[in-house]
């Protein structure tokens, strides 16, 4: 892509809802992507009304080993009572499963409201700024940056709660751990966005009518510069679902008569899987892989629409429109689709 | 090569040598070389400085263990009871020249833990990235040259699953349907113990099974190391083929764009052949420059993918120390990890900068 392409169609009038970060997006793809665009969005609005619902759709309780019949019992094969079985510490498995949405929801919205803010507020001052600081948190960015991203959340979670913890101790270990590791990636965006857009016409006739330097930064720069974020929050956040089962998994997550999270019952049921008891891991394992595929197919789609050359072929002169060309599309195109992946 | 048929490409390469891409070339990657060293400072400074805000790394292995008195005693002894700033520049020097401290629960150096453990842990990434070129170049190309029909979508589909799978999962399933249902493969660990045993006999061992077998010279021993290495290097090679699948796609959709293609098309050349010949050399080149961030998640996924499989290497050796609340230990694995990825990260920007002359700061 050149940056001679930038096109400056004015955007076609619509309604609040039509611009929409994502209606917008539903309505400008075609064929496959959409497909995919919708596929993304049922899985994730199913996986969203889960973890609200939780406590109406789990038959037991997280921690529940008991009921009138008397205890469950460990281990038990999927039956009447308990649709995916009992687990090795004598916890109904789909009960489990349907909470564990519930906190991988509240870990992940944490998560990305953290990062966003941090992330925004340094990309922004780092940008516009610049000079030494933009120099140190770029060093500084890079990094974390190239650092195995899921050692640095072990590392976070054990200082954070000492390894072990309640529901909201453990849900806010697991959130800032992440945040700490996707800070820097908001951070690289936003500045690379400021950046450019410091340089736009409107910035510098802002600054002869004498706007203040922060009423240039959160009116004029951040406006224009979060254009790219849905992108970069759907992928993270399915990276978020995915650090905090590997936490989990390692024996950072949430203690089980805390809440239910999906990468402790994995680890519980490595030892399982060796004697051919297989429900105790696939129940968890497929709920992580429902998730983030959801969200990914998701953000794949948004990626995708947002970028010229990967568009749906068909309608791209209809409606392609205001898409200027923006940081993430120079440098990140393939930063954004690798690091995404994680854990 | 395909690329000198790229116009505009082909007077970048040529042209301005004598004067600027050369000198470009050897200031960039001095100021590469230079970048290494503060990239480890921060990480060695921010692990030191986070493990340190929970106390003394003595009271969280041993507390509770040993009383209050013996306790301090051990602090005093270790110089943990001094200011914290006078500890992180004893610490910063011990790193500078290699020593990276020494474990509290089996008081080893942690340079000897890397050194026994490393090789496990390069030989997993290894046979990882060998699935990965395997399956995600070719279905990468398939996929372009298909943009848009079904087999595309199911390939995009499948990349996308790779990467939605964690490590760990996949390693369970794989485990659970080839090693106890099928029993095709073994279950766990990097060798059978009678392997083990004759590679004990070896006077100057790797560490690195393969090879240890190779030299021991054996067919049984090479095979039982490989059957060991199938599903751990497919369910860690599958997260990188996925990212390797997209990346290629992605950059031969972008190359089949250009000028040079178009030619070739106008000329009648298949449009599969197109993406064989044409399109798929220049959009290998990214795959370098990836490798680089592709071994900070090797490295992360391994330390799962090992303790799956009971793979001895340094991730589970990592997730042990972590379970022992061996901090020094964690911490100084954390810290030589830092250097490695820093070191690797260099060589592969190096390696990019020599093949690809558009690549400079």
């Amino acid at each position: 892509m050149t940056s001679d392409v930038i096109a400056s169609v004015p955007p076609v009038k619509n309604s609040l809802l039509g611009r929409m970060p994502v209606v917008k997006q539903l309505r400008q793809s075609v064929g496959l992507q959409r497909g995919m665009l919708i596929a993304g969005l049922s899985i994730t609005g199913l996986f969203v009304l889960v973890a609200v619902f939780a406590p109406l759709i789990a038959p037991y309780g997280f921690a529940q080993l008991r009921d009138a019949q008397g205890s469950f019992g460990a281990q038990q094969p999927p039956s009447a009572a308990h649709i995916m079985g009992t687990t090795v510490g004598g916890y109904d498995v789909f009960s489990r499963v349907i909470w564990g949405a519930q906190t991988a929801v509240l870990v992940i919205v944490l998560a990305v409201v953290f990062s966003i803010v941090a992330g925004i507020l340094l990309g922004l001052v780092s940008g516009y700024i610049g000079g030494w600081l933009d120099r140190v948190l770029v060093v500084i960015g890079d990094a974390i940056y190239a650092f195995p991203s899921l050692l640095l959340a072990i590392v976070l979670s054990i200082v954070i709660s000492g390894g072990q913890s309640s529901l909201w101790g453990g849900i806010l270990a697991a959130a800032l751990s992440i945040t700490v590791v996707f800070i820097p990636q908001y951070y690289r965006v936003i500045r690379a966005e400021t950046i450019r857009i410091k340089a736009e016409p409107y910035v510098e006739s802002a600054k002869m009518l004498g706007a203040s330097t922060s009423r240039i930064m959160f009116r004029h720069v951040l406006r224009n510069a979060t254009r790219t974020l849905p992108i970069i929050f759907t992928l993270n956040a399915s990276e978020a679902v995915l650090t905090l089962a590997g936490l989990g998994f390692l024996g950072f997550g949430i203690e089980p008569s805390a809440a239910a999270e999906w990468g402790y019952d994995l680890n519980k049921a490595l030892s399982d899987v060796t004697s051919g008891i297989w429900w105790t891991a696939l129940y968890p394992g497929l709920a992580i892989v429902l998730s983030v595929l959801g969200i990914t197919l998701v953000g794949e789609s948004l990626n995708d629409l947002a970028d010229p050359r990967l568009r749906g072929r068909k309608r791209v002169k209809a409606k392609a429109g205001a898409v200027s060309l923006t940081a993430v599309d120079q440098t990140l195109p393939s930063d954004v689709e690798i690091r995404e992946e994680n854990a | 090569m395909t690329t000198s048929l790229l116009p505009t490409d082909a007077p970048s390469v040529v042209a301005p040598k004598p004067k600027s891409a050369g000198g470009g070339l050897g200031r960039y990657l001095l100021i590469r070389f230079l970048l290494i060293f503060p990239t480890i400072f921060i990480l060695v400074t921010l692990v030191f400085l986070l493990m340190r805000t929970i106390g003394d790394p003595i009271t969280a292995a041993q507390g509770g263990r040993l009383t209050a008195e013996q306790l301090q005693e051990r602090i005093h002894a270790a110089g943990y009871d001094r200011p914290v700033l006078v500890q992180y520049f004893e610490y910063l020097g011990q790193v500078f020249t290699g020593n990276f401290g020494n474990t509290i629960s089996d008081n080893r150096p942690v340079t000897e833990v890397l050194l026994t453990y490393g090789g496990a842990t390069l030989e997993l990434a290894f046979y990882a990235l060998i699935v990965a070129f395997i399956v995600g170049i070719p279905l990468g190309m398939l996929a372009a040259s298909l943009r848009d029909r079904v087999p595309d979508a199911v390939l995009r589909i499948f990349a996308i699953l790779c990467y939605a799978t964690p490590v760990f999962f996949a390693g369970l399933l794989l485990k659970l349907v080839f090693s106890v249902w099928l029993q095709w493969l073994p279950v766990a660990g990097r060798a059978s113990t009678r392997t083990e045993l004759s590679m004990q006999t070896l006077p100057n061992k790797t560490g690195i099974y393969l090879i240890d077998a190779i030299m021991l010279g054996n067919s049984t021993a090479i095979g039982d190391v490989l059957s060991h290495a199938v599903l751990p290097g497919i369910a860690l090679g599958l997260l990188t083929a996925g990212v390797f699948l997209r990346l290629v796609r992605t950059n031969v959709i972008g190359t089949l764009g250009t000028d040079y293609v178009d030619a070739a098309r106008s000329r009648g050349v298949s449009e599969f052949r197109l993406v064989r010949k044409h399109a798929y050399k220049p959009a290998l080149i990214p795959i370098i420059t990836v490798i680089g961030l592709q071994i900070a998640l090797l490295l992360g996924g391994a330390v799962l993918t090992e303790t799956t499989f009971e793979w001895k290497g340094l991730g589970f050796q990592l997730a042990a120390y972590l379970a022992a609340r061996d901090f020094v230990a964690v911490q100084g694995i954390v810290a030589l990890l830092a250097v490695f990825v820093a070191v690797t990260n260099f060589v592969v920007d190096v390696i990019a900068a020599l093949i690809d002359p558009r690549v400079r700061y």
